[in-house]
């Protein structure tokens, strides 16, 4: 136990005097919580626009008054044929042509219908898409404003936005970096820093030393832990004080929860350095084949259920898939053990399987 | 010049030979692009819905058929109890409940105006801001329909109208993938770059074999040359090849002059390359060059306008985003993949391009020492 006990310090020693590792590896959740929090949203404000009015009169002037006062659009020029549509969206800027048929205010006083056309840069196809359905929202608002008797029959949505009110963002990104910080240290870190001593040749030390292999390993990722734990902490932390991102749910349920998934970040990383001796390929294994699909196929950002079927199945074999999940589901919805028992368990599979697989993998190492 | 030949020879043969990393370089690539642009897409298909109709008219029936017939909805519950819909969406069974109140069919008759509730799942709030557009929409359209039926032509002819029609340009199916390739094209490039760059003189300096090339007469620009051209070689290969498949696998259309995107790429991967190769003279272990590598990756990537757009951003932040090269050659790449711009078109991002490349090589160059 006390060889143990030294190995162990010698492991924190290693990690804590390299200083810049230990800065990053705590300057980055709170760097990329911080910067995201405020910077990344998918709400559409101040887009360019370009109108082409055939008829300038008072009417298409209200109209355009009304959509560039709406806040999310900004005129950025005015066009005097068809011609120059093709010419502004090829320049980048501008992402949508607003376009007043001649005559409009005639027409609408007379037959009690103008036409206005609507052109969206869809190279942009989602930016489009939301941005033709504002203006035909304000189109529409507008059309009522002219009808001053009530118009009959209107249905009225009456949207209401559960567990995120204000449809803020970082909502989304605290459980996503936490899963992806927690993978980054326990599955990355652990691998590389194994990988080291087998490159460096003091794994040979380490192996013919009184230590039994567990306790190696044991130590190796002991330090990891408390490193990983400490993060998501950090993340939870400044999630709620700087943005109040609530934890509705039991906090020691999250932090449970967090401790299991930390030891299946660990396990893989293990395996991951059972199978590979250089710290390039355990690095280019963890970053390429764990980090982009830890965002992506995870249901971080895109919804798994948008996604072809094949890759859904890819999805259901990534654990942070169900991490996300656990954790969106204690700290936003605020649901108890019983709603994520299933995603628990599923969890505490790829543990054990990884520990048995890399166990195996060691033993025909030594041998 | 042939020094400089020399340790490019150098550095193909290290490549090659390591059995490890060729696989990774050329075929973990290709995998991902071919996933995650399947993976990376906001185009809904399943909302799942849970109705609540409590009024259960011929109107309220007709509406939530609209619901089942449209092809984004699968509505997987029908109850009349507000606590069992609730009940699915806290265990996240569904997204959606549509909730329409007792008496809607004839407060609408009687007093012109009904309501219908949406209760949306909004922990993403950009899958639930396109899950209410796509749910009101339906709505609308309902509503349209139901005037047109009810009301005689005298009392429509009575409004006054202003008929919208919109078109959508480059993309008139608004087919989410198109625009994804060649974004998530030039981020398999970018990590590739980077990583392999990031980490090539710092592996040096661990195994120790920086020594012997110190004690050579090769000149700091010579050296740094001869690492970053290998790179830039199999780099630009790999763009070539990652659009070869954008074309054959995703259809994505090729309205410009690829010879714009070879010259610009060319630019962009020097600029990378070098940021590797200076991270890799600062750091001194392949862990720390790592991480250092990520952290700027990931913060370039999540600015760079790949999933999110960058005019939401805020002012300061679009600011400091000019100081981000991935944001440039994914502009140029759309521009000129998707519109057809030309040259003219991209110059302002294609000229910042080559600011950044001349400063970083140079910066690159200035922090190599040859002492240890």
């Amino acid at each position: 136990m006390k060889r143990f006990l030294g190995f162990v310090v010698k492991e924190f020693y290693h990690i804590f005097r390299d200083y810049r590792t230990l800065l990053i590896l705590f300057g980055l959740p709170a760097v990329q919580l911080l910067l995201f929090g405020f910077v990344i949203t998918n709400e559409i404000k101040n887009a360019k626009i370009a109108i082409l009015d055939q008829s300038r009169d008072e009417v298409t002037r209200r109209i355009s008054e009304k959509v560039l006062s709406s806040g999310y659009f900004i005129l950025e020029k005015n066009l005097r044929s068809s011609g120059e549509i093709g010419q502004v969206f090829r320049q980048g800027n501008v992402k949508l042509v607003l376009i007043f048929g001649p005559d409009f205010a005639k027409n609408l006083d007379k037959t009690g219908n103008a036409k206005v056309q609507i052109i969206g840069d869809a190279s942009d196809p989602n930016t489009a898409n939301i941005l033709v359905n504002y203006i035909q929202g304000i189109l529409s608002n507008y059309i009522i404003s002219l009808n001053a008797e009530k118009i009959p029959l209107q249905i009225i949505p009456e949207v209401r936005m559960l567990y995120n009110g204000q449809m803020k963002g970082v909502y989304m990104m605290v459980p996503g970096l936490m899963a992806m910080l927690l993978m980054l240290i326990s599955a990355l870190m652990t691998s590389l820093s194994i990988t080291k001593e087998k490159e460096l040749g003091t794994m040979e030390l380490l192996l013919v030393s009184p230590l039994k292999p567990v306790q190696i390993i044991i130590g190796k990722v002991f330090p990891y832990v408390f490193l990983a734990f400490a993060d998501a902490c950090i993340i939870i932390i400044l999630g709620n004080t700087v943005f109040g991102v609530p934890v509705v749910g039991s906090v020691a349920l999250l932090l449970a929860e967090s401790f299991l998934f930390i030891c299946m970040a660990l396990s893989l990383g293990i395996l991951i350095s059972t199978i590979t001796n250089s710290q390039q390929i355990a690095m280019m294994i963890s970053l390429v084949a764990l980090m982009l699909p830890t965002i992506l196929l995870s249901g971080f950002i895109f919804p798994v259920e948008n996604m072809p079927l094949v890759l859904q199945w890819f999805c259901h074999i990534m654990p942070p898939k169900y991490f996300i999940t656990i954790i969106k589901s204690i700290m936003l919805q605020g649901n108890g053990f019983r709603h994520i028992a299933f995603e628990t368990g599923i969890l505490a599979g790829f543990t054990l399987l990884f520990i048995f697989i890399s166990v195996k993998k060691f033993r025909i190492r030594l041998a | 010049m042939r020094t400089l030949l020399f340790i490019i020879q150098k550095e193909f043969l290290q490549i090659f030979r390591n059995r490890g990393m060729l696989p990774i370089i050329f075929v973990v690539p290709i995998v991902q692009l071919l996933i995650l642009v399947n993976a990376a897409t906001f185009e809904m298909k399943s909302i799942k819905v849970s109705v609540v109709d409590l009024d259960l008219s011929s109107s309220s029936r007709k509406l939530i058929s609209k619901y089942e017939g449209s092809p984004f909805y699968k509505v997987v519950q029908t109850t009349f109890s507000n606590d069992e819909a609730m009940e699915f969406m806290q265990s996240g069974k569904v997204d959606i409940i549509i909730r329409i109140p007792n008496g809607f069919e004839r407060q609408l008759v009687r007093e012109n105006h009904a309501k219908v509730q949406f209760v949306i799942n909004a922990i993403n709030q950009a899958v639930a801001g396109l899950s209410s557009a796509y749910s009101t929409s339906i709505l609308i359209d309902f509503n349209r329909e139901l005037m047109q039926d009810w009301l005689s032509p005298s009392q429509m002819a009575g409004l006054k109208n202003i008929q919208t029609d919109y078109s959508y340009w480059y993309n008139p199916k608004l087919n989410y993938k198109t625009y994804m390739v060649p974004g998530i094209l030039v981020l398999l490039v970018t990590i590739i770059g980077l990583l392999l760059s990031g980490m090539n003189i710092v592996r040096e300096k661990e195994i120790g074999t920086i020594e012997q090339i110190n004690v050579t007469p090769i000149r700091k620009i010579q050296f740094i040359a001869g690492k970053l051209t290998p790179f830039w070689i199999i780099a630009l290969f790999e763009l070539a090849f990652g659009l070869t498949i954008g074309k054959l696998v995703f259809d994505i259309p090729m309205v410009g002059n690829l010879w714009l995107i070879f010259m610009s790429g060319g630019v962009y991967l020097f600029v990378i390359l070098s940021v590797g190769l200076l991270v890799s003279t600062v750091t001194n272990t392949q862990q720390q060059s790592m991480l250092v590598t990520f952290f700027f990756m990931v913060v370039f990537i999540l600015m760079s306008g790949l999933f999110t757009s960058i005019e939401s951003m805020p002012d300061w932040a679009q600011k400091l985003d000019r100081l981000n090269p991935l944001m440039y050659f994914i502009k140029i790449m759309r521009m000129v993949l998707l519109k057809g711009s030309a040259f003219a078109d991209i110059s302002p991002h294609f000229w910042s391009l080559v600011v950044f490349a001349i400063i970083l090589s140079s910066l690159a160059v200035w922090r190599y020492r040859k002492v240890a």
